[in-house]
């Protein structure tokens, strides 16, 4: 593909938000829907295309197109500049191929909404800054894209509006993560101030140009990235707004909040990963934060009730697998568990979308059950899911998850052993939740309330039905990939040849020689050992699912009911949302009513402007005594006037210079 | 040219005749009254004017009175028009009672 080709992908979609949002509202659904999904699919047939030229032997492995200066100011110097590695290509082919089935399906489950065109323009918007996010060559380009995908973020949660916890959540999403945008961009700034460059080849180049740089200000630098990561993917303190995010559609929670916007952080840290590795520090942050949340989310993950909140923890504990994995140094596997979590996920929320459809708007998974016969696509592509995110092998997920507790138990980080133990005990709550939801939604006993044709109070509520097949069709899709795609990294120990990893080394290997004297030095046997053990341990989440949600219903409740505290800590999601309304919102609504509203806005500004007016008005009533209307009186004021500078003219020079 | 009347002579003249047209215009309340004290204003001028001419030997400064009566003429011309418009609207002269631009 020519290079310059490459502006393409990122502006065709652009062109198709510009048209759906301009003049999407006059258009047919079927023209909106057109625009929308051809937008989408050109840059997938271009990233494919890409793809094939980059994979050509000889093929340069970093294609870098400049189109001229954006920011020119002397000591900075920032360009419109694409680039594109062996990176760049999996997010662009996760962005646009998981994106384009997204599109696709959800021509079907919004097919009934109002705001069909408003919607696609958004989705159409987020592909466009995504892409951007991903292909940028500068941190400034690349905060662009970051702060366009948290705009559409913010749009599509709050797609539904008119409901107020949608448009809450929307802002809920929008301000937590401000607050990582703030500390990415004090990175940027420390960036500036220390290289004079934004471009990432500079930057780099520059780190790697000079071994003795260690910790410092390079640490200053990742750990403030490391805050924008946190905002956007959603790992503690900042993982808030990710489970409120699923008011928005569900397409919308499996594109954005699944597949690939909430992985920009770790694209993010993968992409400086010359800069973490010169920075022990940052690392060791990385991987704590990452296996915290990891277990963290996938407890709360456990006992929620909502199918797409259990969805949602789901997506922060594995996003928490991918930075455990950054933070040890491998970053391969974390872009491999980047790459399978899409698939999979994405999988997850469709189906769970799809079964929402089916149940005509029920989330509830307590009024589920029984919907294994009745939509048999949904259960089984779901089912597919399940299995991948549990880390059954030889689905994707075991792969990747397998790799990343590896390299976590063999790093060379003091608290390895702790945090592979932390990852392997998340693995088989993954697995547990997983299966609970497999469960309590596809077998037993039916819970929901049948519908029948009677649409009384619901346009189009119907029986319980199967999803038209413009729906299915990319769950079969994401179904197949999230089975195979973990076969791009069987590791050697399996009889692989860890493909993405050697895919990923250009990438990587520069300036990570630790990481690989550590693969050098673990044997086969204990990779292997690992690998059993953490697919017991899914086996166990497994088992103890079956037998609280399938064998006897009853013992899950029984169960909550022997530790009642614990459970309802944990049901109401350990306070956290309460502790920061009452630690940090309500202290700042107050100082920003009290203080800023009251005091400030109130007294020094509004006092300020009524003190201006009081003062002309004042002076007004004496000086509008001038403006008689009596001409001779103006004209006595002239001659005055006149006199004065008579006077001032042959006396004040001799009376001012003396 | 015997005796040379000295230039104060003419300057303090000027500045009577000034001074003269500036309280007639302050005091009068009729128009015309107040046309004439500005004619007086005027001619003073002048009068300043042809007295530095012809202490330098400089012509500009007749020139410039030759500029000043035409511009009093065409303000006489225009001047006389706005106020016959006035009487015939108001039947009066009086400055005082012109006053609908008042506050």
């Amino acid at each position: 593909m020519p290079a310059s080709y490459l502006w393409l992908i990122p502006l065709l979609p652009f062109a198709g938000f510009l048209i759906n949002g301009t003049v999407g509202r006059k258009l047919p659904r079927t023209l909106v829907t057109a625009v929308a999904l051809l937008f989408t699919a050109i840059p997938a047939a271009l990233v494919a295309w890409l793809w094939a030229t980059m994979k050509a032997t000889g093929a340069p492995e970093v294609i870098n197109v400049v189109s001229g200066p954006w920011i020119a100011i002397t000591g900075l110097q920032v360009d419109f500049a694409l680039t594109v590695d062996h990176l760049t290509l999996i997010m662009l082919g996760v962005v646009t191929g998981v994106g384009f089935l997204i599109h696709i399906y959800s021509a079907g489950y919004m097919a009934h909404e109002e705001g069909y065109w408003r919607f696609f323009a958004y989705l159409n918007l987020f592909m466009f800054f995504m892409l951007i996010l991903v292909l940028a060559e500068s941190f400034l380009l690349l905060f662009v894209g970051w702060e366009g995908v948290g705009l559409a973020s913010y749009l599509l949660i709050g797609f539904y509006f008119k409901k107020d916890s949608a448009a809450n959540a929307g802002k809920k999403a929008f301000i937590v993560n401000r607050i990582g945008d703030f500390g990415f961009l004090l990175a940027i700034f420390l960036i500036v101030a220390n290289f004079g460059s934004l471009s990432f080849e500079h930057v780099f180049n520059a780190i790697s140009a000079n071994p003795d740089w260690h910790g410092g200000i390079l640490t200053a630098i990742a750990l403030l990235l490391v805050v924008g990561a946190a905002g956007k993917s959603a790992q503690i303190p900042l993982y808030v707004w990710l489970p409120d995010a699923m008011e928005g559609p569900t397409p919308v929670s499996a594109l954005i909040h699944a597949a690939t916007m909430v992985t920009a952080g770790i694209y993010m840290v993968a992409r400086c990963h010359t800069l973490f590795d010169r920075s022990p520090y940052a690392l060791g942050v990385v991987a704590i934060i990452g296996a915290t949340t990891a277990i963290f989310a996938a407890c709360i993950g456990m006992v929620q009730h909502d199918i797409k909140r259990v969805l949602a923890y789901s997506t922060v504990s594995q996003l928490g697998y991918m930075f455990l994995a950054c933070g040890v140094g491998a970053y391969a596997a974390g872009i491999f568990h980047l790459l399978t979590h899409a698939f999979f996920k994405a999988l997850l929320f469709l189906a769970a979308g799809s079964v929402i459809h089916a149940l005509s708007g029920e989330q509830d998974m307590r009024k589920m059950g029984g919907l294994r016969k009745r939509i048999p696509v949904t259960f089984w592509t779901m089912t597919m899911g399940v299995f991948a995110i549990a880390g059954i092998y030889p689905l994707a997920g075991f792969f990747s998850k397998d790799e990343i507790l590896f390299r976590t138990f063999t790093s060379d980080n003091p608290l390895g052993k702790l945090l592979w133990f932390v990852g392997l005990v998340t693995a088989g709550m993954t697995a547990f939740y997983m299966f609970r939801l497999w469960f309590k939604t596809f077998f037993g006993e039916s819970r929901f309330e049948e519908h029948g044709h009677d649409a009384h109070h619901d346009s189009h509520a119907h029986g319980v039905h199967e999803s038209p097949a413009i729906m299915t069709v990319p769950l079969v899709v994401l179904a197949i990939l999230s089975v195979i795609g973990g076969w791009v990294g069987i590791p050697a120990a399996l009889g692989g040849s860890n493909e993405i990893e050697h895919f990923l080394a250009p990438v990587f290997e520069s300036g990570n020689a630790a990481e690989v004297a550590t693969t050098a030095v673990a044997s086969h046997g204990l990779e292997l050992t690992l690998a059993a053990v953490s697919l017991l341990t899914a086996t166990i989440g497994f088992f103890i699912a079956y037998a609280f949600y399938y064998k006897k219903p009853g013992t899950a409740s029984t169960f909550a009911k022997s530790a009642p505290a614990l459970y309802r800590l944990v049901e109401n999601k350990f306070y956290i949302d309460e502790i920061y309304s009452a630690v940090i919102v309500t202290p700042l609504l107050m100082f920003t009513r009290i203080i800023l509203g009251g005091l400030i806005d109130g007294v020094v500004v509004n006092g300020s402007g009524k003190a201006a007016g009081v003062t002309t008005k004042g002076l007004s009533t004496l000086t509008r005594r001038i403006q008689s209307g009596n001409i001779r009186s103006y004209a006595g004021w002239l001659a005055l006037g006149a006199a004065a500078v008579l006077v001032v003219m042959i006396f004040g020079r001799s009376l001012w210079m003396h | 040219m015997t005796t040379a009347v000295p230039i104060a002579w003419y300057l303090i003249l000027a500045a009577v005749l000034f001074s003269i047209g500036v309280a007639a215009f302050l005091i009068k309340r009729n128009i015309i009254t107040i046309f004439m004290s500005i004619e007086l204003m005027l001619n003073a001028v002048n009068l300043t004017f042809v007295a530095f001419s012809h202490m330098w030997h400089q012509v500009s400064g007749q020139i410039f009175v030759f500029f000043v009566m035409v511009v009093a003429a065409a303000e006489a011309a225009v001047g006389l028009a706005i106020i016959i418009a006035i009487f015939r609207t108001r039947q009066t002269l009086n400055v005082d009672q012109v006053n609908l631009m008042k506050l």
